[in-house]
């Protein structure tokens, strides 16, 4: 087992970890950042198992140096989207998430 | 009830997680070498570094479409933040925090020329200067040192959009040639630069812009 595949296998944990977030969490922020624990997660499967020869590959970590900037960019406008549903609304969750 | 959802799904994710480990260990062993394909085409490249090769050059169209995504999102932004102004706490009347701000600004502005520069030929480029530029911004405006943003004018939107169109313009330019972001290769190495730069000016503004657009002063 390659250094690369403990990152790969890392990065399922992590992913499946946000998974779990993502269902389970209702605050819009803590959603938000179980969201962005999958992104990370996928980042770290796409580096590691890329490596798992013990060769860099600069393909993956350019389409990862890219998908990290377009994730902080997509998080700040998800960031933005829950504060103007608090303004308006009050509310830091989705209508229908209480439901049980 | 609840409470068993809670352990049902923490099972399933754990499952979940077990199954992405063993179908990674799996994977059949690559066709094709990217690796090699690229370490043959770096001296065709204009830089020495293959991840700024690959992203600029051999993936260009990727760094394209990206820095479009970026503008998107800020503009996405600017539509949803309202008119009336988000709260925020303000660290004014701290001088030892303003005062370390003023100190690391430049700082953190001859780093990100550093990033840029380096990304010719090791670890850096337009990404990690712009994330330093940006970085900066949000320092000196949690230091309070400057205000938020409340809507843009003319200068910083052409800031803003820059970079993008720049890379526009070349990509439109290339195209005399028959393809997309295909550099002759005399002149690789100065568009690149040429491209990183004003990539680097944009993204650092986009996503300071992020933060900044946030914490305006409109009270």
């Amino acid at each position: 087992m390659t250094s690369g595949m403990v990152f790969a296998a890392t990065g399922a944990v992590l992913f499946a970890m946000g998974v779990a977030g993502v269902v389970l969490l209702d605050h819009l922020m803590r959603r938000i950042l179980a969201f962005n624990l999958m992104g990370s997660g996928a980042f770290l499967v796409l580096v590691g198992t890329a490596q798992r020869d013990g060769s860099v590959d600069p393909v993956p970590q350019a389409m990862v140096l890219t998908g990290i900037v377009v994730a902080v960019a997509a998080t700040a406008l998800a960031i933005t989207l829950a504060r103007r549903l608090y303004t308006l609304s009050g509310r830091t969750e989705l209508s229908g998430t209480d439901d049980d | 009830m609840r409470r068993l959802g809670r352990v049902g799904m923490a099972l399933v994710a754990g499952l979940f997680a077990l199954t992405l480990i063993v179908a990674l260990f799996e994977l059949p062993e690559p066709v094709v070498r990217l690796a090699d394909e690229v370490a043959a085409n770096m001296p065709a490249s204009g830089v020495e570094h293959p991840v700024t090769a690959v992203l600029l050059n051999f993936r260009g169209y990727d760094t394209l479409l990206e820095i479009a995504v970026l503008l998107l999102a800020l503009l996405a932004t600017l539509a949803v933040v309202p008119e009336a102004g988000l709260p925020m706490t303000e660290a004014d009347g701290e001088p030892v925090l303003q005062t370390v701000a003023q100190i690391a600004a430049p700082l953190i502005v001859l780093a990100a020329f550093y990033l840029l520069w380096a990304g010719a030929h090791r670890p850096g480029g337009a990404f990690q200067a712009g994330a330093v530029l940006a970085a900066g911004a949000v320092l000196l405006r949690l230091a309070g040192v400057v205000p938020g943003w409340v809507r843009p004018g003319s200068r910083l939107r052409a800031g803003l959009a820059g970079g993008f169109l720049v890379f526009l313009a070349v990509a439109a330019g290339l195209l005399v040639g028959g393809r997309l972001l295909e550099y002759p290769e005399d002149a690789a190495g100065v568009l690149i630069l040429l491209i990183e730069a004003s990539l680097t000016f944009s993204l650092g503004l986009i996503l300071a812009g992020l933060f900044l657009f946030h914490s305006g002063d409109r009270t």
